[in-house]
């Protein structure tokens, strides 16, 4: 009996030590977003060793001296001073109710800029500024605004202005959903698409600073952190969801609905990993 | 006489035109061409070449040129493909690509 037993045993003990091995050491793929923002600051400040950390979320000015004088001489007057005026008299403009945005939000919906993109644990998705501000007009009798069109730019124009300097404050809580959400913007950032066969990482980590035909190519690392921007290019004031629009559409890719599930958890992977980093929105690029 | 009958053929041969294209064929490439864009749809990879080319397939058909048509519709077809192969292929490429 004792010699039946004992290789039954053994093999009991094998396969409970290997499960034990197997749980202590994380699988590769396992999620891990704070090593995640580690590697990406790691990777563009090793890259950019003369840039200074906070000065990543200035873009191509960050990469390039003379693009960073013509914008330095710019911002004396800069283009997105009239979407200020029009976002701070939109916001503080009561709905037909009698109320406005800074019922919405908290503070009074000044200085928040950097906690969104937030994982909504009730709705299980992932609340944009842009949709904050949506969903606030709707529930206030309010027909939505545009999300690529002027309006929807001001009013974050604005709130964002309220928060310059603030670092990107990104939580992910505690739910298998927002790593999901997460995850999906991290595939959405790597992947490759388009006829161009181009990814968002393909411009913003493999080549920033570099040109673009006319274009310093931007870093990934602050990107959101001076949105919303006054394009010149567009001749007007642009979104968090014109710009991943229009990039999509320049790789030759069908872009998504504005504030799509994907767009949005990019934006919420986006911003995770630029934690730390000021806000210094609305920006003003060539 | 052999030698004028071989003429004639030649003859008959160069005047009679190619089998144009017909408005069923394009339908084939088009429905072809649409199913493919539609699955590429479904991997959230379109792209914007391939529905240019399928408004151009039925620009040209609704002109009754079916021949451009056709040319169109098997560009898109091919363009379809394309995109498809690429959103399979990244499934898990992607994450070459990634910072660690």
């Amino acid at each position: 009996m004792r010699s039946v037993l004992a290789p039954i045993l053994a093999l009991i003990s094998a396969a409970l030590a290997a499960g034990v091995i197997a749980q202590a050491a994380p699988a590769a793929d396992t999620p891990d977003p704070a090593a995640d923002a580690k590697a990406f600051r790691d990777y563009f400040v090793t890259k950019f060793p003369k840039v200074k950390l906070d000065d990543f979320v200035n873009g191509p000015y960050s990469m390039n001296e003379d693009m960073r004088k013509q914008w330095l001489e710019k911002e004396e007057f800069p283009p997105y001073d009239f979407a200020l005026d029009a976002g701070k008299e939109m916001f503080a403009k009561p709905f037909k109710n009698g109320k406005t945005y800074a019922d919405c939000f908290e503070n009074g919906g000044i200085g928040i800029r950097q906690n969104f993109p937030y994982f909504d644990v009730k709705q299980g998705e992932v609340v944009t500024l842009e949709l904050a501000l949506n969903r606030c007009r709707t529930e206030n009798g309010e027909a939505p605004l545009s999300y690529v069109k002027d309006d929807m730019a001001s009013l974050t124009a604005y709130m964002a202005f309220t928060s310059r300097g603030k670092p990107f404050d990104i939580k992910i809580p505690d739910d298998p959903r927002a790593l999901a959400a997460y995850e999906n913007g991290k595939r959405y950032f790597y992947t490759r698409r388009g006829q161009l066969n181009f990814s968002c990482a393909s411009c913003h980590v493999q080549s920033p600073g570099q040109r673009l035909r006319a274009e310093i190519l931007a870093p990934a690392l602050g990107i959101l952190n001076a949105m919303p921007i006054y394009r010149s290019e567009w001749a007007g004031m642009g979104s968090i969801s014109r710009r991943f629009i229009t990039c999509n559409s320049q790789t030759r890719a069908v872009p998504e609905e504005a504030q799509s599930e994907d767009y949005r958890d990019l934006e919420y992977f986006l911003s995770y990993v630029s934690n730390g980093l000021p806000i210094s929105g609305p920006g003003a690029r060539p | 006489m052999t030698r004028m009958a071989l003429a004639a053929i030649g003859l008959i041969a160069l005047a009679a035109p190619a089998r144009a294209a017909s408005e069923a064929d394009f339908k084939a490439a088009y429905a072809a061409a649409e199913a493919a864009e539609k699955e590429a749809g479904s991997l959230r990879n379109q792209w914007i070449t391939t529905e240019a080319a399928l408004s151009a397939a039925k620009k040209a058909a609704a002109k009754g040129d079916f021949d451009a048509a056709i040319a169109s519709a098997k560009e898109a077809e091919a363009l379809a493909k394309a995109s498809i192969f690429q959103a399979t292929s990244e499934k898990d490429r992607w994450k070459d690509a990634e910072i660690h």
